[in-house]
């Protein structure tokens, strides 16, 4: 399990390799990255600003990390969040499991994403075409994570 | 004392990222330091009127009833909005 916090960009590849060198165990990865899209609610966006709460986001990510692994059968997990001016098209967020079969890294994978959304202290200015702005949450996102319980 | 941080758009409304409050009766919860702030801030009422507003203690999540003490670490923030 390992989290990571940071300004600079990373690469899938190492990712892929931290989760599948010696690791014959797990037959399933499951990864996903989000990345930052040239628009929102309507609006050209330029870019984002990521401002996090050192010491609390990495407390938040190991905990839900733990929940993930008390409710599924997974081996190895990679968390990334970057932080700071990001630009179009830029990695923000990674998440990478494995497990020995796929229903559960896929699962445990979609689960730390929505959490990641509602409880990671995390948050994003939008540069855009009227200005900067911070973004509101979405219910969307809080239903979403709520279907976990 | 208390250490009080604020971060991203409530920072900014507040023009305030951190401060010190003493430790006592008047500020042994979230809701008690609340007030606490408005009170000596009163041009900070409406901002932390807002319903939507989170809260940690020591780097946990936490509601408005939850005991705080000296040594503390406090936080308000919007909803996140990370990922």
């Amino acid at each position: 399990m390992s989290i990571s916090i940071q300004t600079q960009d990373f690469n899938l590849a190492d990712e892929m390799a931290y989760l599948e060198q010696d690791n014959a165990a797990d037959g399933a990865v499951v990864t996903f990255t989000g990345r930052v899209r040239d628009n929102n609610l309507g609006l050209k966006v330029s870019g984002l600003y990521l401002e996090h709460y050192p010491g609390m986001t990495e407390k938040s990510l190991e905990k839900i990390l733990e929940t993930a692994r008390s409710r599924w059968d997974i081996g190895r997990v990679r968390v990334i969040h970057r932080i700071g001016q990001l630009n179009l098209g830029e990695q923000i967020v990674f998440v990478g499991v494995t497990s020995k079969h796929r229903q559960d890294a896929f699962a445990a994978a979609e689960f730390i994403m929505d959490y990641l959304k509602v409880q990671a202290p995390f948050w994003k200015k939008e540069l855009t075409e009227a200005g900067e702005k911070w973004l509101d949450a979405r219910h969307s996102d809080t239903s979403k994570a709520q279907q976990w319980d | 004392m208390i250490k009080v941080v604020f971060f991203a758009a409530l920072r900014e409304q507040l023009n305030c990222a951190e401060l010190e409050v003493n430790a006592g009766e008047n500020t042994d919860s979230i809701a008690k330091i609340k007030q606490l702030l408005v009170e000596q801030n009163p041009q900070w009422q409406e901002t932390f009127n807002n319903a939507s507003l989170l809260s940690a203690v020591n780097h946990e999540m936490v509601d408005g009833s939850h005991p705080v003490k000296s040594g503390d670490e406090v936080a308000f923030f919007p909803p996140v909005t990370g990922g």
